[in-house]
């Protein structure tokens, strides 16, 4: 039982501190904890689907929210082509000014630069898709996509910088350009996709989230979706996992009340004689009953108290130390996770498993107790 | 009124496909302040009989009353709050509880009660002292001799001035001199607090303590005989 119990804690803290890690570090990259845009943006990206005026409403929000981190954008899908080859992407335009606060992208160049100038003509492309355009710093990026009217666009970008997000998909995928030049490049007449903010932390999104529906105004066609809307991915992907986790506590658990029950059961049989004694000498069945059961708690208590305090131990010391499971590297990789992690103890994770292993120990010391409501006192004296 | 009252009660047991009929049409009546000698020859339905007035097991048929109160069709949980406040039973086989010392086996049915630790205590120290076990108070039933086990078992049942003792061969281990004290001890709780005292027996000294005499055979009383008061 308390084996179980240091096994519960330690796996459920683990999970936990990885699906913040998965949440924190997917949202930080790029697509922050909400974002305002179009209505139907989300579903099907089209040009079309604008933010007007995207840098005043940004300030708005900004005013608004009292918040810094927040920044427009713009996003369109191009074909980048360098001097030998060509690669479809995704061209964000941004506020070099405040990108920073709402993206770790920004704080990822590994060579060059990030993006200053609002209007310069300048581009900073993933690490992967510079590797495959066989360009680098200072090398000509041209552009060829549609405008916000359909109408075609083209226009050139010198490679100022190249980041590295770790996730490679982002890195492959992704060029970032000043929101001016997106804005003149494909023909936006001001308007964006959206303004992405970031709130001080995960637990305010939702707060934030209301604050700004309430103040959008209500005649345009601009939503504010939080990141569980902009991510489902990420929200399946964590659901999937907490329910065949579940799936597996759940055994766990019912292989340890199944244990209980057997031990309780034993020593319920073992003391049959004792139990007849007393009965006759006047202890009522029902109070008896109330005995073991307590006596279950008590053990039950014991077992809950040290195995979280193991529990605890073993994850605060892997909370230091790290711990690696092979294998993970793929999953980590794919969430954009380091392929240490570090559990965080913390109260729910350290004590949900241990309290729902110790109900279902007392519920399963029930039907021993119960059991000797049928003893007879008589015989169970004879029993040796 | 009656202490102990039974009427036309029948106990059969199963054994194989034969029928044993440990009780057989039994009725008596026991005073308040009686003190009844049950004598029987070894299976002849002592034991049985006093299971049926205590409560610890059901007859199949007749009536059974205790202190004026009809006890066969109680249920189980009221019949032990019946022995807890009024029967003090000494068992054939002691049956102490093998984990307590012999102060803490005297102690349990006052820990059930409810009665103080402090007074426990004493009572416990003293019932010892006066069955002579001064000295083992701490000692567990398997550190002890039969006939020692045998006076804990005693004290048990009496230490908490029960208005109703049954004793099933309680001197069965005792040698002349112990087993005297003890009737002694036993007759003089039935003259000062004039508790009932039912005792088994196949001892002719411990008959001879008895007021009155019951003498079963297969089940059936045969013989009733008032004595005189030893
Ligand atoms: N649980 C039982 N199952 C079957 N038969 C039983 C049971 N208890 C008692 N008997 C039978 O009932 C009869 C009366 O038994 P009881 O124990 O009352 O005799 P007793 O007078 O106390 O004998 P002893 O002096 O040996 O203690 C015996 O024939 C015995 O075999
Ligand atoms: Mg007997």
């Amino acid at each position: 039982m308390i084996f179980s119990n240091v096994l519960l804690v330690f796996l459920i803290s683990l999970q936990f501190s990885m699906y913040q890690l998965m949440i924190a570090n997917t949202l930080q990259t790029l697509t922050g904890h909400l974002q305002v845009q179009a209505e139907g943006y989300k579903d099907e990206q089209k040009m079309r689907l604008v933010v007007p005026d995207v840098i005043a409403l940004a300030d708005d929000i900004r005013n608004v929210l009292d918040l810094q981190d927040v920044a427009a954008r713009g996003a369109a899908f191009a074909l980048a082509s360098s001097e030998q080859r060509s690669y479809g992407i995704q061209v964000i335009g941004v506020q070099p000014e405040f990108e920073a606060r709402v993206s770790s992208i920004p704080g990822q160049v590994t060579e060059g630069r990030y993006l200053q100038d609002n209007d310069a003509a300048e581009i900073v492309i993933g690490s992967v898709l510079a590797r495959n355009l066989r360009a680098g710093v200072g090398d000509e990026i041209t552009l060829l996509g549609n405008g916000r009217d359909g109408s075609f666009a083209a226009n050139v970008a010198i490679i100022v910088g190249i980041f590295s997000s770790g996730a490679v998909d982002l890195d492959r995928s992704i060029a970032e350009v000043p929101l001016g030049y997106f804005q003149d490049t494909f023909f936006m007449e001001g308007a964006g996709h959206q303004v992405v903010i970031r709130a001080p932390q995960l637990s305010m999104a939702g707060a934030l989230q209301a604050q700004v529906a309430a103040w959008l105004p209500a005649e345009t066609n601009l939503e504010v979706y939080d990141w569980m809307e902009l991510q489902p991915g990420l929200k399946q992907a964590i659901q999937a996992d907490l329910s065949s986790a579940f799936f597996m506590y759940g055994v766990l658990v019912i292989l340890v009340a199944f244990s209980v029950l057997n031990t309780q059961l034993m020593s319920v049989l073992e003391r049959t004689r004792e139990f007849g004694i007393i009965m006759a000498l006047g202890l009522r069945p029902g109070r008896l009953g109330k005995l073991v059961m307590l006596e279950t708690a008590f053990m039950g208590f014991v077992g809950l108290a040290i195995g979280a305090l193991i529990g605890y131990a073993v994850t605060l010391y892997f909370s230091y130390n790290g711990f690696s499971i092979p294998g993970m590297d793929q999953m980590a990789a794919q969430f954009n996770l380091p392929d240490r992690m570090y559990p965080n103890p913390g109260w729910l994770t350290t004590f949900s498993g241990p309290v729902v292993v110790f109900l279902f120990t007392l519920l399963s010391a029930a039907y021993p107790a119960l059991r000797l409501h049928r003893l007879r006192p008589v015989e169970a004296m004879r029993a040796a | 009124m009656n202490a102990v009252q039974c009427v036309d009660i029948c106990k059969t047991y199963l054994q194989g496909d034969q029928e044993i009929k440990a009780l057989d049409h039994v009725s008596i009546d026991i005073a308040e302040g009686g003190f009844v000698c049950l004598s029987a020859p070894s299976g002849g339905g002592k034991t049985t009989l006093l299971n049926a007035i205590g409560g610890l097991d059901i007859p199949d048929s007749g009536e059974v009353y205790v202190g004026g109160e009809r006890i066969d069709n109680l249920s189980k949980g009221d019949l032990a709050d019946l022995r807890l406040a009024k029967i003090g039973f000494v068992f054939q086989a002691y049956n102490l509880i093998p984990v307590l010392t012999a102060r803490e086996n005297v102690e349990f049915v006052m820990q059930v009660q409810g009665v103080s630790a402090n007074a426990r205590r004493q009572k416990s120290m003293a019932i010892l002292q006066e069955v002579g076990l001064e000295g083992l108070e701490d000692r567990r039933p398997a550190e002890m001799s039969g006939g020692q086990q045998q006076r804990v078992a005693v004290a048990r049942a009496i230490v908490s001035n029960p208005e109703l003792v049954l004793a099933d061969e309680p001197t069965a281990n005792l040698d002349s001199r112990t087993s005297s004290e003890l009737m002694d001890l036993f007759t003089e709780l039935n003259e000062t607090h004039a508790t009932t005292f039912v005792v088994a027996t196949h001892d002719k000294r411990v008959m001879a303590y008895a007021k009155r005499l019951i003498k079963m055979l297969d089940g059936r009383i045969v013989d009733d005989i008032q004595q005189k008061a030893a």
